[in-house]
């Protein structure tokens, strides 16, 4: 199963090589990682996806609680959560399909960032299912660049809060 | 407050923390930091080689219970010292290593001696740091010694730039250490507790099954009424000898792949298993699938990384195992429905099933006549010592047999490589003990292999008047990998046959210390008599049954109970 894990770090140097360290060394899956400052700039916040069963995540979850830099750890598939990632992908777009390309864009609710006479250099953000759905339809077209950023997520505040 | 350097600082530090000896070894990047301790009160041991440092650092802290320090220089020392570190971080013995580094602006360079020792340590020290800013230096070294003695202890390692610790600061106040991020649980859910007593007072085939962790904790004496409290028998790892007396009845000795058949079969019989400061290594489970099928599993261990990690267990208790078995036993005092009697009653069938697997499969060994057989040699060692000697050993059959025949009565008394094997450790942890216990016997059991690997140290011995006492249990081979050879290989012994060894006796005599031979066995008495009859480094040499194996033997991935026997 896919798991999204939220991690509280000391913003310390060398603190993302043990995080992901413990990941290669114990033989962990690492499908994305993103990390940056909190509005604490002492402290990150880490969001890794990793797969695995229920040992395997428990696992995780308790190693890198172990880190000593680690403040505090969150399966996040465990709760109602939100989760977003970016793309950027540069797609082909040729006089016959940029107005198609537009649309599918249009419909994702995506922005042009960047245009060319052959290809518009897209911005989109979403969940996994929406961004996965994007690059099918967008990949018979002709995909020339993708580049990601990861999963990041927040559980969704209870409803007494 | 007047200024201070960063080496006074240091060692103010140092001084602080209770250090009384250091072992290490000097280079460009720790100059100041020797020439400020070569100026205050610490015992200075300067070994030949920075594994055999942090080796006699790591038997002093496994002996005493504190941590031990080692100072190392920038580079190849600091390398050089790595094997050291992983050897105690497997086994999670408390260490401070303080290493020399570039300096700051030359760090990221290629400079000479330059090496990047936080990243190659991150995997196998409990924490590590490179002191960037002189306002860090000295709270870094205090959190330092807190990591590495708190909760599950461990190795934490110290990158000092030169610079830094030639620069003069302001020595700040010794504050309480409060870390957010770094917070072990020493109390256990008392429902735990609880639920673990019921169980076991249901139990009518319980097994306790014990490790370093008890060691660690300083848990032997609540571990020993829990036992004996509830006529519970007991196995130990390797790590764990020691922590119950070895020749008491409830004793069943080490379990797992040289463990006695009845530690075995009680694991695999056994309807409850109850695992204090152990963690399920596979040289203990064997082959998983089949492991203690029959019992729910108690586990109680300061680390909530090792519990359910290998086996799932039923009911999982995260405390110091000192306090875990402390509530244990009140528990038990307080709850009125109990009574020994009564227990003992249950688990009489138990015991004599147990007895049984004991009188059909002791440990045992065949005599062979004049031949030294290595079994021999640590019953004398054991009888001459009354079993209160302190043992170190090396790695291989020299280690086993130590661990099978020496019977530990008390806790810090065995001092050995057991998760990362590493042979060499010996010598110089024997080195560490004797440093920390001038007046005890201590004995390095080795093999004529591994005593190889750090016989420099006969040097550091001599010179810190150390009169550790080796015993080579000399079988002119590696001798655990040949019967590997000899029993899944069909007897190709590649590579473990060393034709060329030197002379032990005359080595001894070349480095001051006493060396002595046996080559019957006849003479293994006098020698060992001699021996500890003598105050200074003794090497002996014990010239073994050559194919001799240590059994009973759990091939590796075979259940526990299929052992290979005598
Ligand atoms: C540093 C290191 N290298 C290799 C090994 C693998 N190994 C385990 S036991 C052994 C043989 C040890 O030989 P010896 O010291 O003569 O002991 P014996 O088994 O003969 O008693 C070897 C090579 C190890 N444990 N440690
Ligand atoms: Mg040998």
């Amino acid at each position: 199963m896919k798991h999204t894990i939220s991690v509280l770090l000391q913003n310390k140097p060398g603190v993302l090589s043990r995080v992901t360290g413990l990941f290669s060394g114990r033989g962990f899956n690492i499908e994305s990682l993103c990390v940056a400052e909190t509005l604490d700039p002492g402290t990150s916040c880490l969001t890794v996806v990793s797969r695995g069963d229920d040992a395997i995540i428990e696992q995780i979850m308790k190693q890198l609680h172990k880190l000593i830099d680690v403040i505090k750890v969150t399966d996040i598939t465990e709760q109602e959560y939100v989760e977003r990632e970016m793309v950027l992908i540069r797609v082909k777009a040729e006089s016959h399909t940029r107005a198609e390309v537009l649309r599918v864009i249009d419909i994702f609710r995506g922005k042009v960032v960047d245009v060319s006479a052959k290809s518009y250099a897209i911005e989109l953000t979403g969940s996994a299912s929406k961004i996965k759905a994007v690059i099918d339809i967008l990949r018979p077209i002709g995909i020339k660049e993708i580049v990601r950023t990861g999963i990041i997520a927040m559980p969704r505040a209870s409803k007494n809060k | 407050m007047g200024k201070i350097t960063g080496s006074q600082a240091i060692v103010r530090c140092l001084e602080e923390e209770g250090v009384k000896t250091i072992f290490g070894y000097p280079g460009g990047a720790v100059l100041d930091l020797f020439d400020t301790i070569d100026q205050s009160d610490f015992v200075n041991v300067l070994v030949r080689h920075e594994q055999g440092a942090v080796h006699a650092a790591d038997g002093l802290a496994r002996v005493t219970g504190e941590v031990g320090v080692a100072i190392l220089t920038s580079g190849p020392g600091a390398t050089n010292g790595v094997t050291g570190i992983a050897t105690a971080y497997m086994d999670s013995i408390p260490l401070v290593v303080l290493t020399g580094q570039v300096p700051r602006p030359l760090i990221g360079n290629d400079a000479f001696q330059e090496v990047d020792i936080v990243g190659i340590t991150r995997p196998c020290t409990k924490h590590n740091y490179l002191v960037s800013e002189l306002d860090d230096l000295v709270p870094v070294i205090r959190e330092a010694f807190h990591i590495a003695r708190s909760g599950r202890p461990g190795p934490v390692l110290v990158d000092l730039p030169k610079d830094i610790v030639a620069s003069m600061l302001t020595y700040p106040e010794k504050k309480p250490i409060d870390m957010v991020s770094y917070q072990p649980t020493y109390q256990p859910h008392s429902r735990q507790i609880e639920k673990a007593c019921r169980l076991i007072m249901k139990a009518k085939k319980p097994v306790l099954y014990v490790g370093g962790g008890v060691i660690l904790s300083d848990a032997n004496k609540e571990l020993t009424e829990l036992a004996k409290k509830l006529d519970i028998p007991v196995t130990m790892t390797l790590m764990g000898l020691g922590a119950f007396p070895g020749s008491h009845e409830l004793s069943m000795g080490m379990l797992g792949m040289h463990g006695t058949y009845t530690a075995n079969m009680a694991v695999s019989e056994c309807d409850l298993l109850i695992s204090v400061g152990a963690r399920f290594d596979d040289r203990v489970t064997g082959k998983l699938d089949d492991f203690a099928t029959k019992a729910k599993i108690i586990h109680i261990d300061i680390d909530p990384t090792s519990i359910s990690k290998n086996v799932k267990v039923d009911i999982p208790i995260v405390a110091d195992c000192k306090i875990a078995l402390t509530a244990m036993n009140s528990w038990f005092d307080a709850e009125s429905n109990f009574n020994l009697k009564e227990e003992a009653a249950r688990h009489a069938p138990w015991f004599k099933l147990i007895r049984e697997w004991t009188e059909k499969h002791p440990l045992s060994y065949e005599e062979a006549g004049d031949i030294i057989k290595p079994q021999y040699v640590i019953e004398q060692f054991d009888r001459l010592t009354g079993g209160n000697a302190i043992i170190t050993t090396e790695v291989g059959q020299n280690q086993m047999w130590a661990a099978q025949f020496y019977k530990f009565n008390e806790p810090r008394h065995f001092v050995t490589s057991g998760g990362l094997g590493t042979m060499g450790f010996g010598l110089p942890a024997a080195i560490g003990a004797q440093m920390a216990f001038p007046d005890q016997t201590v004995i390095d059991i080795a093999g004529d292999g591994s005593i190889q690997m750090n016989i420099q140290e006969l040097a550091t011995a001599k010179q810190y008047n150390c009169p550790v006492k080796i015993a080579i249990l000399n079988n002119s081979y590696l001798g655990m990998v040949r019967q590997w050879q000899e029993l899944f290989y069909d007897r190709r012994y590649a590579s473990t046959t060393m034709d060329v060894v030197p002379d032990f006796v005359d080595l001894a005599k070349a480095f001051g210390a006493v060396g002595l031979r046996a080559k019957t066995k006849d003479e293994v008495i006098p020698v060992i008599k001699e021996a500890l009859a003598t105050d200074n480094v003794v090497v002996m040499d014990f010239k073994i049954e050559k194919e001799e194996g240590v059994y009973p033997m759990v091939p590796a991935g075979k259940a526990t109970t299929e052992m290979l026997l005598v």
